[in-house]
């Protein structure tokens, strides 16, 4: 492909339109226009969200510095051009403007309940354990849900895959937060087995964040139930999703030339159905990762968990609007890039995705 | 429908008893639940939760008996689930939550299913710019977490009455719904009678509504019900979270007053706790249940044989 290109523009003058016309037609760059548009698009939303719903949270808070406060309008309304990193004074696409250029700094305003407190550093304290936790409950359940799908598939209807299809079902069907009101009321309080409350927090109080053992133990027991949630709460999907899909590929006509030619069950199994069924799974695996991190918003707070979600519900819970803001961007442009990344690894592990992209 | 075929090929009216007496739909389901006993479960739990939605509170008394004599007690004769923090009924108030929890649920799941169905349809019938525009805009709203957006909307937005919070709640569920209708219909569009009725030249609003949608009412219906479920884990989070202003009877505010009245301090709540968690996934479990039965109803190629 890339061949033919270059003998084509080679002899005649440099053609732009051409050019530009491939460079657009690349899968990698529609892919990354289209991530910068999501963000872009959030941004915008929030802006007018925050600027022009009727008792919008900047004048609602110029109002009552100015009224219980008795701060004049324009030392509230400095006050407010801090905190939310927009100049209420100005005309509205000024602001607008204004709001991009903050953003695209990497000045997203300061917290309204602890002032003085940028909301990037609130977020860059709290976002990375909800990355970590959401992570390995992501690895977990995928690769528990491949596994028992392709187990289904293979002992389809039998005593086996009737408990697993029935336990999938539930386990679908089961919001995170609702387990996680259970796995407390029943493990914790009822049962007593585990320590709910020591468990509590992303580490114990002294415990630093370091290289080593000790660190990584302290951190794995805070995060474990959270990490239980999403992963079991995930799991059922994966594994009805890796079954109908490995039920498909059982019946391609590869699998059955592979018998055919006498290959052993197991690279069969492996090789020619395992990576053909697992290639819808990673369509889903996008859609999955906004989901979980969008879990985090209810499970953290119950098991007090203080990452990103937790984090963010407080934020919601008292209108602390900079940082609800900030943290709602932030949330977007991780899904985006964890997005971006799992489009990324599925084109490479099937070309075709990338052919189509081309032609279309 | 049979009428604008008719017209197009000039078919003599001799030639119309070519339809054969059809076996309804009625009859099919009738047979299937027969076959299928989790479907048909799942039916008899659906309709006891549309029963209490109807019925149920004018079955039971508005005055809720504060009784500090029972409080957190054991499910008895009289309680049948127990009580709550105050002595109050807990069946009485899963009884009475009912009908917010299912009015709410279907309100929104009708407005995201009539965007989605609207918007998916005609982009995919029209083309061209606006079909892409549609799907890019699908495509972020999609990409943003659904409950993160719908925590940041209700921080926004003062959610006080049924029909805006459904409204929120279909503001951010539309997008799934809209691709899968969107996929539908153009994969209906190359079929012969819609060619027939463009050639017709009969327009896309009678494209749209006589030729596609008829033929898509199914696939609509299990949508429906899919979008509902989602709809109602939307609220439940909302009154849960203690994001729409706490009043009335609903499941989520029961979550809400058990964990945060109960259950951290008392091990004896948890049929507090449990009753309105309970209801919650049997009436989802019921609905996910329907969704694959009408599923298998409507498409007999998933049947099992």
């Amino acid at each position: 492909m890339v061949a033919i290109a270059q003998e084509r523009s080679a002899p005649g003058r440099f053609d732009v339109r051409s050019a530009l016309g491939r460079f657009w037609s690349h899968f990698l760059v529609r892919r990354i226009a289209k991530a910068l548009f999501t963000i872009f698009f959030v941004s915008t939303l929030i802006f007018f969200l925050v600027r022009l719903l009727p008792g919008s949270p900047i004048e609602v808070f110029i109002s009552q510095l100015t009224s219980q406060y008795g701060y004049s309008y324009e030392m509230a309304a400095s006050q407010a051009r801090s905190l939310f990193a927009v100049d209420p004074n100005q005309p509205l696409a000024l602001q607008y403007l204004d709001y991009l250029k903050n953003l695209a700094r990497g000045d997203l305003g300061q917290s309204m309940l602890s002032p003085g407190v940028p909301v990037t550093e609130i977020i860059f304290t709290y976002l990375p354990w909800t990355l970590f936790s959401v992570g390995v409950s992501l690895l977990l359940a995928f690769a528990g849900g491949v596994v028992l799908g392709m187990v289904m598939a293979y002992r389809r209807n039998s005593a086996l895959d009737n408990i697993l299809s029935i336990l999938a079902s539930l386990f679908y069907s089961v919001p995170s937060y609702l387990f996680g009101i259970m796995v407390i009321v029943v493990f914790g309080i009822r049962l007593g087995w585990l320590p709910i409350a020591e468990m509590r927090g992303t580490l114990t109080s002294g415990q630093k964040v370091e290289l080593s053992l000790a660190f990584v133990q302290d951190a794995l027991y805070h995060a474990a139930l959270p990490i239980l949630t999403y992963a079991l709460t995930g799991l059922g999907a994966w594994m009805l999703l890796m079954k109908s899909s490995t039920i498909a590929a059982l019946e391609e006509d590869f699998v059955t030339a592979a018998r055919a030619r006498g290959l052993p069950e197991r690279r069969i199994a492996v090789v020619y159905v395992g990576r053909n069924a697992i290639l819808p799974l990673f369509t889903q695996l996008t859609i999955s990762i906004g989901f979980i991190v969008g879990g985090s918003f209810l499970v953290e707070p119950i098991f007090q968990y203080q990452g990103i979600g937790y984090t963010l519900f407080k934020a919601v819970q008292s209108r602390d609007y900079p940082l609800l803001q900030g943290i709602f961007l932030m949330i977007t442009v991780s899904v985006v890039a964890a997005n971006l990344i799992a489009d990324l690894l599925y084109s490479r592990l099937d070309p075709r995705i990338r052919e189509t992209g081309r032609s279309g | 429908m049979a009428q604008t075929t008719a017209d197009f090929a000039h078919v003599p009216a001799t030639e119309a008893p070519l339809v054969h007496q059809r076996v309804g739909w009625g009859q099919i389901f009738v047979r299937f639940l027969r076959q299928d006993k989790i479907g048909a479960a799942a039916f008899v739990v659906f309709g006891i939760f549309v029963f209490l939605a109807i019925f149920g509170p004018i079955l039971t008394s508005t005055e809720t008996v504060t009784d500090l004599s029972k409080l957190y007690s054991q499910p008895s004769r009289e309680h049948i689930l127990g009580t709550d923090y105050a002595g109050h009924d807990i069946f009485t108030q899963i009884v009475r939550g009912t009908r917010s929890v299912m009015v709410v649920g279907a309100l929104a799941a009708a407005m995201s299913t009539l965007l989605a169905v609207t918007l998916g349809a005609l982009s995919a019938l029209i083309g061209g710019l606006s079909d892409s525009g549609v799907l890019l805009i699908t495509d972020v709203v999609l990409t943003i977490p659904y409950i993160v957006f719908l925590g940041v909307l209700a921080a926004f937005v003062k959610l006080d009455s049924p029909i805006l919070l459904a409204f929120i709640i279909a503001a951010v569920s539309w997008p799934t719904l809209l691709r899968a209708v969107r996929a539908q219909v153009l994969s209906l569009k190359e079929r012969e009678y819609v060619e027939a009725a463009r050639v017709l030249d009969l327009g896309t609003w009678h494209i749209l509504f006589r030729e596609v949608l008829p033929n898509m009412t199914s696939y609509i219906v299990i949508n429906f019900v899919i979008a509902m479920t989602n709809a109602i884990y939307g609220q439940i989070i909302l009154y849960f979270f203690g994001l729409v202003p706490l009043s009335g009877d609903n499941w989520g505010l029961m979550i809400q007053f058990a964990f945060t009245k109960g259950a951290i301090y008392f091990s004896d709540s948890l049929w507090y706790i449990m009753s309105p968690v309970v209801a919650i996934c049997l009436l989802q479990l019921s609905l996910v249940l329907i969704s694959r039965s009408l599923e298998e109803v409507f498409n007999p190629r998933l049947r099992r044989g």
